[in-house]
C-alpha cells in the first residue's frame, strides 16, 4: 500500500511517499503506526506520539482502530489548519 | 436552476468580485449573496509574520470540499456555491480562502457559509507553515506547547491537541 505524509509528519519521516508491505499482523491505523515507528530514528520521532497523528484512507478521515484490510493509500498528517 | 458547487485549489490569487459575477450573472432568482475571505495577518501572538506556506493533500482535499458542498447544499436551498483555497507562500495581506454563498434569502447565505468555513478551518486537509524571522513552525505548534507540562516540552515529546 502506498504510505503519503504531509506537514512536519513528512518532514520527520523525509520524504512524502512510499509504498510499503507491513505483515497481516497490522491490522489497524495504530498498528500501522506502532510499525512505521519502528523503521528507524526518523520515523519514531514523527510518530513518537500517536494521539496526535490524524490519517486518511482512500482520502477519507478514519479513526485509529479502523482495519487497513484493502486500503489502497493511507495518509499520515497533524492536525489540520486550513482556512 | 439547481445549484452547483464551484471548488478550486490554487497557488494564484482570486479576485472577489467576479467570484461572485460568476454565480450570480444571467440569474433573477438570488436574492442573497454572502462572501467570505481569509487573509494572511502580519503577526501572531503579537509577533510578525513574514509569510504562511500552504499545504495540501491534493485529491482528498478537493473531495472532502465537494463533499461538504454537497451538505451545505442539501441542507440550505442554495442557488450557488463557490469555494476558493489558495497553497504555496502566501504574504501578509494576501487572501487565503474564499467561500461565496448564493440564495434566495440571506439566511440561508450566511448559515451555508459559516458552515463552510468551520469545516475548513478545522477538517479540510491543509496545514499553514509560518514563517518568521526566527525561522519557520507549522500553525498550532505554539498553541500546542502552550497547554503542556513542562517536562514534555523538556523531554522534546509532541504534545496532545486540546
Amino acid at each position: 500500500m502506498k504510505v503519503k505524509y504531509f506537514a512536519w509528519v513528512r518532514e520527520r519521516v523525509g520524504k512524502a511517499e512510499e509504498t510499503v508491505e507491513p505483515p497481516a499482523s497490522v491490522r489497524t491505523v495504530d498498528d500501522l503506526i506502532a510499525w512505521l515507528a519502528k523503521r528507524g530514528e526518523s520515523y519514531a520521532h514523527a510518530f513518537e506520539t500517536p494521539r496526535v497523528i490524524r490519517a486518511a484512507i482512500d482520502h477519507a478521515h478514519v479513526k485509529p482502530d479502523t482495519m487497513i484490510a484493502g486500503a489502497r493509500e493511507i495518509a499520515f498528517f497533524p492536525p489540520m489548519t486550513g482556512g | 436552476m439547481t445549484a452547483r458547487a464551484t471548488i478550486r485549489i490554487q497557488e494564484a490569487d482570486f479576485d472577489i468580485a467576479q467570484e461572485i459575477a460568476a454565480l450570480t450573472k444571467g440569474r433573477t432568482d438570488i436574492g442573497a449573496v454572502v462572501s467570505f475571505s481569509g487573509i494572511c495577518r502580519g503577526s501572531e501572538h503579537g509577533d510578525p509574520v513574514a509569510a504562511l506556506t500552504l499545504e495540501h493533500y491534493p485529491g482528498m482535499a478537493e473531495a472532502e470540499i465537494k463533499r461538504h458542498a454537497d451538505e451545505a447544499m442539501s441542507r440550505w436551498p442554495l442557488n450557488g456555491l463557490s469555494v476558493v483555497h489558495r497553497v504555496g507562500r502566501i504574504t501578509p495581506g494576501e487572501n487565503i480562502v474564499l467561500v461565496v454563498t448564493a440564495s434566495s434569502h440571506r439566511q440561508a447565505a450566511f448559515e451555508a457559509a459559516e458552515f463552510l468555513m468551520d469545516y475548513l478551518k478545522t477538517r479540510a486537509p491543509f496545514w499553514k507553515q509560518v514563517e518568521r524571522a526566527s525561522g519557520s513552525n507549522w500553525a498550532g505548534w505554539r498553541r500546542m506547547w502552550h497547554c503542556v507540562p513542562i517536562s514534555f516540552i523538556s523531554g522534546n515529546r509532541v504534545p496532545e491537541v486540546r
